[in-house]
Order: C-alpha cells, then structure tokens, then sequence
C-alpha cells in the first residue's frame, strides 16, 4: 500500500501548503501584536528549522521531542493544571 | 462500517450524539473515569459519578443499541491530595465488580509529578490486587515524553502485570514507538489540535502497523469529535487499507484488548 511521492502529493499538498501558510499568519499576527513574546514563540522558532532535516525519526518525531520536557527533575507539585505546548526551560 | 469508541466520555456528551454515533455504526463505547473540567469537593462526587458510569450511561447507550463500558480511577489532575486521592480509591472495589466495569482507568500521569506517580503506582497495586486490565492516560503536550518514560519505567518494577493487560493511551509519533517496544498495547487519540487528526494516525498505523493498537476519539467536555473514528476510516480507506484492516483495527483489536475482562460482551466474529 506504500503510494509513490506524486501520490502523496496529490493527495495532501494543498492541505500541506495550507498548514504552512497557517503558521506564517500565526507568526505574523503575534508580530503585530503589542508587548513581549513569551517563551512558547521562542520555542516554536526554535523548531521550525527541524522542518527542513531529515531525520531517522521523521520531521514529526523531531519537532514533538523539541517541544518536549527532557529533564529528570520530578516535583512534588505541578505550577499549573494544563501543559500548553512548549517548555517553560525559564523554571 | 462498524467501529468500537473504546476511550470516550459519554457523561460530556449529548444524547443526539449517541444517537448520531450509533447511526453511522458504533457497536460499543468505553468510558474510563476522568477529570470533569473542574476539581470534584468530596468523595461523594466520586461516588455520583461512578454511579453515572455504572447505571445512567448503559442505559443512555442502551437505547440506541450501544454497549457501554467502563473504568473506574481517580485521574491524575485530582491526584495532587495523596489523602482525598486514597480516600477516592476506597470507593473502586465497591464498585469493580458491577457488570460493565472492564478495569482501573484512565490512570496516569498529568504534570508528572511525585505525587501523581505515588498514585499511579497505587492504582497499579489495585488493579494487581484486583485482577484488572488497565488503561493508562499519557500526559498533554509537552509533558508527554517525560510523562510515558516514567509511566514505562513504574511498569517495569511490575513483572506480576502483563503488557497484555495494559493500554497505554494517546501515543503520538515520539512515544508510539517506546510504549510498543515495552510490549504494551498502545492507542493513538484524535483530537482537533492537541493529539493526532486522521492524517498523522494513519501515517503511524502505514509505519508500525496495527497490531495491538486501538484508536479511539477521546471526545470528552473540550473540542473534540465523537465520530473521529468515521474520519480516520476515510482516510484509511483513502490510502488502500481494505475494509478487512480497517474493521480489524476499529473493532477487532479493542474487543482483543477489552475482550480480556469476561463482561466484554464481543460484537462480531473476531477471534
């Protein structure tokens, strides 16, 4: 069932080509905004390069694992109830 | 096409849904205990909602001819006062043994921490106790990496609890991989924006395969989907799955992993 790359292409390019341009608005729409960004832009900037390696795990994998916690640090409480995407590495 | 929704919390949901869902071909749901949006005040809220699970939703599913299961636990988002969180597990005995309890769940991890693992590792020593299959909720985002590694390693300190017997769920592209390396049965959860859409679960299912996974839509009080399982069909089928591999995946492997507790009642002729 493995589809060749025009396949693939055919299928999913302009929902890909959609996505792409969804993150460029979102950048440039907290571009336009007022006050400083937080560490969650900085983390997202961080990853976007991964889209363009290739690497044994996949593009996916990669940018998932970049926006990860990879310490070891267990504590006793949590600061908040919900994650919200990115590692706060400022704690 | 028919489809099982083992992981899905009905409590949230409305009635045109079950309707809905049993239209376009759900034979059966699974609806483990979770967290309500909001932190419940006293062990008695645990009991009204595992009287919920136990007695209003089978029968809410029954009249659309759906057969609904669940699992009891205190989830890990209420888990943070060890003495409520033992208090609420008290409860689970007095109610494991009712005719749609398939096991404890969704256990897990939140934040990952200490006191969510203390209560997680208990649940693990109650299910042993009790002889119960278990299913295990992976953490949000960024805390899921860490999260499924500590979740993995209490597990291994548990040679008495069979990778059979255990699901662990919302597996996505970086943890799909160490939770089926483990031996444990892995779910993969559709989400609009937090979890996995058809496309990205399918790529995982063409990569690893689908043995020992179930897929479900996790819809519960936020933004999610009861009919997910529909649109991953589609793609499936979009790709060259045959309708056979498909209805392994959305029926076959959750009666296989359900089908362990004798009150699964199995729905077709899987074997």
């Amino acid at each position: 069932m493995k589809r060749s790359k025009k396949e693939v292409l055919d299928a999913d390019f302009a929902a890909a080509r959609a996505g792409v341009l969804d993150v460029a608005a979102f950048l440039d729409r907290v571009d336009r905004g007022d006050g400083e960004a937080d560490f969650r832009y900085d983390a997202l900037m961080e990853a976007l390069p991964l889209l363009l390696s290739v690497s044994e795990g996949g593009r996916v994998r990669a940018i998932l694992e970049a926006l990860s916690y990879r310490d070891a640090v267990i504590p006793d409480e949590a600061v908040t109830k919900a994650a919200c995407g990115a590692p706060n590495l400022s704690r | 096409m028919s489809f099982i929704e083992p992981h899905i919390h009905m409590v949230c949901r409305t009635t045109d849904e079950y309707r809905a869902m049993a239209q376009a071909g759900c034979l059966a749901v699974g609806e483990p205990a979770f967290w309500a949006g909001y932190d419940r005040s006293s062990v008695d809220g645990f009991r009204d909602y595992f009287i919920q699970l136990t007695e209003c939703e089978p029968a809410r599913a029954a009249k659309f001819g759906i057969d609904h299961y669940t699992w009891l636990c205190i989830n890990p988002k209420e888990a943070q006062d060890i003495v409520f969180a033992r208090e609420v597990m008290q409860l689970i005995p007095e109610f494991i043994t009712r005719p749609n309890v398939l096991g404890i769940g969704e256990i897990g991890l939140n934040r990952n921490t200490s006191r969510e693992l203390l209560i997680f590792e208990e649940h693990l020593d109650l299910a042993i106790r009790l002889d119960q299959l278990v299913l295990i909720h992976t953490p949000h985002l960024e805390d899921k990496l860490k999260g499924t590694k500590m979740i993995l390693a209490a597990l291994k300190n548990r040679p008495d609890l069979s990778p059979d017997r255990v699901l662990v769920d919302h597996c996505e592209e970086h943890t799909f991989p160490l939770v089926k390396d483990a031996g444990y049965w892995a779910g993969l959860t559709l989400y609009p924006t937090s979890k996995l859409n058809p496309k990205r679960a399918s790529d995982i299912l063409e990569l690893h395969g689908s043995e020992r996974v179930w897929v479900n839509s996790a819809a519960d009080w936020g933004d999610s989907n009861p009919l997910a399982l529909t649109a991953l069909a589609c793609e499936l089928h979009r790709r060259g799955f045959s309708r056979k591999e498909t209805e392994m995946l959305l029926v076959g492997n959750p009666e296989a992993f359900m089908g362990q507790s004798p009150k699964f009642r199995k729905v077709s002729g899987h074997e």
